[in-house]
């Protein structure tokens, strides 16, 4: 490094990136591991000019300078190359010699992130700790009349319904005249939200559907997953697992050829079909797979040359509106399977998720409504878009729920909800927030990456590099070096176990509130909240 | 927890004998309420058994309102009973005015609506006279239907017995009672949250806690159906279930049990009728009560049955002999009831059992979640 280097208007120092590394001379080994390892490239070897300045003693000679070097870690200082905190480095250092550290007053690699006209995309999350479903309190506790229950040895009855299901009045009609009913799966309702084949390595989705299978046939939970778009490897299409999965077709139309052309020889049929319109963190943009990622599997299960960006658009070209698209595609969806399948749409939470509502309530094919929130993970979006577009899910939901308590047809439609939900760990209380305020069943996607596969990833903008193919630890990267790091087998183990502390958990907090027989859909009387205003928007008990 | 205790006899009897049960309860209940249910009722009003008879407390206002209201639709008063007590009321029990079981002869042209019309009716008007004396507070009403007589207090059941004089009065006697005294828990002390609840010639009164009722109330409501409203308790969902039930639905009491609490999967696999009862409880979910219950209840034509929910810790039980039987959430009540009986073939129903006794007060009809159903299609 020069000591007159130039200093120009972007050029940054240590202080000024967020994640500052620290090593430590005297513990280094200098084995090189944290150089190679590093996603980014934010630390290379240095060569260190020392200079010492000698003074013998008495005054006959002149102190003199004595020159040497070392060898040691240099942070890089080009914006490019700044840390994102992953600590891969402190991971293979044999020593602990090196570690990133935050700099929480550092904010200056903010104004220089965006480079080359282009704005910063991230992979993740939005960088904002709070979360309202967090502050939501179950306060109706069953005590006077009857004792609680033992969530420990009590029978529970988790499981919820995906599919239309007939009124009462309608279901008997339907019987008495032995008409067509409307497919309805049973299943546990914590679903793990669609994130792509190409999105995830191999290895991750991988161990995503062992862990599924594993749910299902050994332990008998009707766990379900979403593909995310992007099509399903051939073998999954032609295998009995196929039940277990919730296949989603997105703008992109990715791999749907390859699931067409399978129909003929699937075994079973898929739980549901889910059209994705839109996604929460960047609600009415559409999903961006980027050409690092797009590598020859990738390529031929989408039905794509390898190594260019995939966009998909923010609206189905084929379709004009979302009108015609409630009336068509899920037709012709259904259709495909025989209308042996549930096909319902994936929106993002938005002002017009109610019109989306009131368009799938009227039609007799429409299985149910996802809703994405603002806080949806997503593999690529702009900053901007993520940290400042779309809508809670909390409210989104409670007014959808409430919209279909008035028309009568609450649970008829299940609705799903996704976005944000265990971002700080809590995911079973989330999920049972949003159940109360009205949710057939949850989504969730991003806690599924971070708890299943280790994903170093915060809501402090630490790792948060899904997008371009460089995650450290292998879960969002089409790069054998890297996705080779993450263990299927190992995914597999922490998917059941955590499905296995969220049963507990779940049962933890119904058990006190009476509840074992049903899931608690729309039992608002159960919750609280200290804030008036969140209260009084939701339906909830103002709790101080 | 509350105490019920109800009556169905061949022959009309008075309802503190119903009452005397439940002060045998007492330690049950807190003197926030009691409920009585008539129904089968003697004297006079057995010759009007056509006529619907409202039942209610009113004001001196009150009545001149009713009046009004009642002329002004075209009904006629043909019997009344209207007991307006002298001496201070019980403990706790508000000084109210009269209160009056008066029959109504029916307008002309009422005879050519439909029954389901005439029940709707009926409904609609008890709700304006429900909501006229809400806004007014100068008259509470309970009832409105032929051959039933709501009564309800707050205080105790036996004081309020004897400040009513209810067995004083022979025309009042009935051969099907419903007995309530209630135990305040979850919600405000409210006249209109005593059990037993009517709807359209079914009441029914619990005693537990409901744990699902606010998505079950929500739910029922947007039925778009007269009367399903109020919901000052949450038991009155109960005897609206069972009027969706056996109303709205047609099916027989029997398959109530397998709405409000259906089998689990692996038992429905195994019953014969598999098919009808994965339907009825994926459709019917939404009225699946989540908690330990116990109901009892009566149903046009005086059939009278006892449920409940398998969280239920401490069933009710039932038991009598030919001619009268009681349902009782306490054995002490059956036995002060009904002391003579065989008590050998007392029946306490659990988890699966629905218990059913005919008009004709012949014998206990126990029917198990297992069985298969009537003929219901």
């Amino acid at each position: 490094m020069l000591s007159d280097r130039p200093i120009t208007p972007s050029t940054l120092g240590v202080k000024d990136l967020p994640w500052q590394i620290e090593w430590d001379k005297d513990l280094c080994t200098q084995c090189g591991r944290c150089t190679s390892v590093c996603p980014v490239s934010a630390i290379e070897l240095g060569v260190f000019r020392k200079r010492t300045i000698v003074t013998p003693a008495g005054l006959r000679k002149k102190p003199s300078n004595e020159h040497s070097i070392f060898y040691g870690i240099r942070q890089k200082t080009d914006p490019a190359y700044g840390c994102i905190g992953c600590s891969m480095c402190n991971m293979v250092c044999p020593n602990n010699a090196i570690q990133p550290n935050r700099d929480e007053g550092s904010t200056t690699l903010k104004y220089h992130n965006d480079r080359g006209g282009q704005p910063r995309t991230r992979g993740g999350r939005r960088n904002s700790e709070e979360s309202l479903l967090d502050q939501i309190k179950f306060m109706r506790i069953s005590m006077l009349t009857d004792p609680a229950l033992d969530a420990g040895r009590h029978e529970f009855s988790l499981n919820t319904l995906l599919g239309r299901v007939l009124s009462p009045e309608q279901s008997l009609k339907c019987m008495a005249e032995n008409g067509w009913k409307p497919p309805v799966r049973e299943i546990y309702p914590l679903v793990i939200g669609g994130m792509s084949f190409g999105a995830l390595s191999p290895n991750m989705w991988e161990g995503l559907q062992m862990g599924v299978a594993y749910l299902n046939e050994e332990l008998g939970m009707p766990v379900r997953i979403s593909t995310g778009e992007g099509g399903c490897p051939p073998r999954l299409l032609r295998s009995k697992f196929l039940k277990y999965v919730i296949l989603q077709i997105a703008s992109g139309y990715f791999g749907w050829d390859e699931i067409i052309h399978a129909i003929p020889e699937m075994q079973v049929d898929p739980c549901a079909i889910e059209i994705k319109y839109g996604q929460g963190a960047k609600p009415g943009d559409g999903g961006l797979l980027m050409w690092h990622k797009v590598n020859k599997l990738i390529a031929a299960i989408r039905g794509v040359p390898t190594g260019i960006s995939l966009p998909s658009p923010p609206t189905h070209q084929t379709q004009y509106s979302i009108e015609e698209s409630v009336a068509k595609m899920i037709q012709s969806m259904s259709m495909a399977w025989g209308f042996r399948v549930p096909v319902y749409p994936k929106i993002s939470a938005s002002s017009t998720s109610l019109a989306v509502l009131n368009n799938l309530t009227r039609n007799p094919y429409a299985a149910g409504l996802a809703i994405d929130g603002e806080d949806g993970g997503t593999g690529a979006a702009y900053n901007v878009s993520m940290n400042h577009m779309g809508h809670p899910i909390a409210s989104n939901l409670r007014d959808c729920y409430n919209a279909l308590v008035v028309t009568g047809q609450q649970n008829e439609l299940p609705l799903m909800a996704g976005g944000g939900i265990g971002k700080s760990g809590n995911l079973a209380a989330n999920a049972a927030a949003l159940i109360m305020l009205g949710a057939s069943a949850v989504q969730v996607g991003k806690y599924v990456m971070q708890a299943g596969a280790g994903c170093l990833g915060s809501e402090k903008d630490r790792c948060n590099v899904c997008n371009i193919g460089i995650c450290p630890k292998g879960i969002t990267s089409q790069d054998p070096r890297l996705y080779r790091r993450l263990d299927p087998e190992k995914v597999a183990e922490r998917v059941v176990d955590f499905y296995l502390s969220f049963d507990t958990e779940i049962k933890k907090i119904i058990a006190p509130l009476g509840r074992s027989s049903s899931l608690p859909i729309g039992m608002s009387d159960a919750l609280g909240i200290s804030d008036r205003d969140a209260a009084e928007r939701l339906g909830i008990k103002y709790v101080v | 927890m509350c105490r019920l205790f109800a009556l169905t006899s061949r022959d009309p009897i008075s309802p503190m004998r119903a009452i005397d049960a439940l002060n045998v309860m007492k330690e049950g209940h807190d003197g926030s309420g009691v409920g009585l249910y008539l129904n089968g009722l003697s004297g006079p009003f057995e010759e009007l058994k056509d006529c619907p008879i409202l039942s209610g407390i009113f004001t001196e206002a009150g009545l001149r309102r009713l009046d009004q209201y009642s002329m002004d639709k075209g009904f006629k008063s043909k019997f009344s009973i209207l007991y307006a007590p002298d001496g201070p009321p019980p403990v706790g029990t508000p000084v109210r005015g009269t209160y009056a079981a008066i029959a109504y002869s029916v307008p002309k042209g009422w005879e050519n609506l439909s029954e389901a019309e005439q029940g709707s009716r009926l409904v609609q008007m008890r709700l304006d006279l429900k909501k006229m004396g809400e806004e007014s507070g100068d008259m509470m009403v309970f009832s409105f239907w032929p051959d039933t007589i709501v009564i309800k207090e707050v205080g105790d059941p036996l004081e309020i017995g004897e400040y009513l004089q209810l067995d004083r009065n022979k025309d009042i006697y009935a051969r099907r009672i419903l007995a309530q005294g209630r135990q305040n828990t979850n919600y405000a002390i409210n006249l209109y949250a005593c059990h037993p609840f009517f709807i359209e010639g079914v009441a029914s009164m619990t005693n537990g806690e409901n744990t699902a009722f606010i998505p079950i109330k929500e739910y029922l409501q947007s039925r778009n159906i007269t009367g399903y409203s109020g919901y000052q308790s949450d038991s009155e969902v109960f005897t609206h279930i069972a009027h969706y039930t056996t109303k709205r639905l047609g099916l027989d009491i029997r398959a109530y049990k397998h709405i409000i609490t259906p089998l689990s999967d692996s038992e429905i696999a195994e019953h014969p009728d598999r098919e009808f009862l994965t339907e009825l409880k994926r459709s019917c979910r939404k009225l699946i009560i989540d908690g330990p219950n116990c109901v009892i209840g009566c149903l046009p034509g005086g059939r009278m049955f006892m449920t409940q929910d398998r969280k239920k810790f401490r069933p009710g039980i039932v038991g009598g002999k030919d001619g009268i039987f009681g349902f009782s959430s306490e054995v002490c009540g059956l036995n002060a009831a009904i002391p003579d009986r065989d008590k050998s073939k007392d029946f306490q129903p659990m988890h699966l059992d629905t218990v059913i006794v005919g008009p004709d007060c012949k014998e206990i009809i126990q029917c198990s979640q297992t069985d298969q159903l009537p003929r219901q299609l």
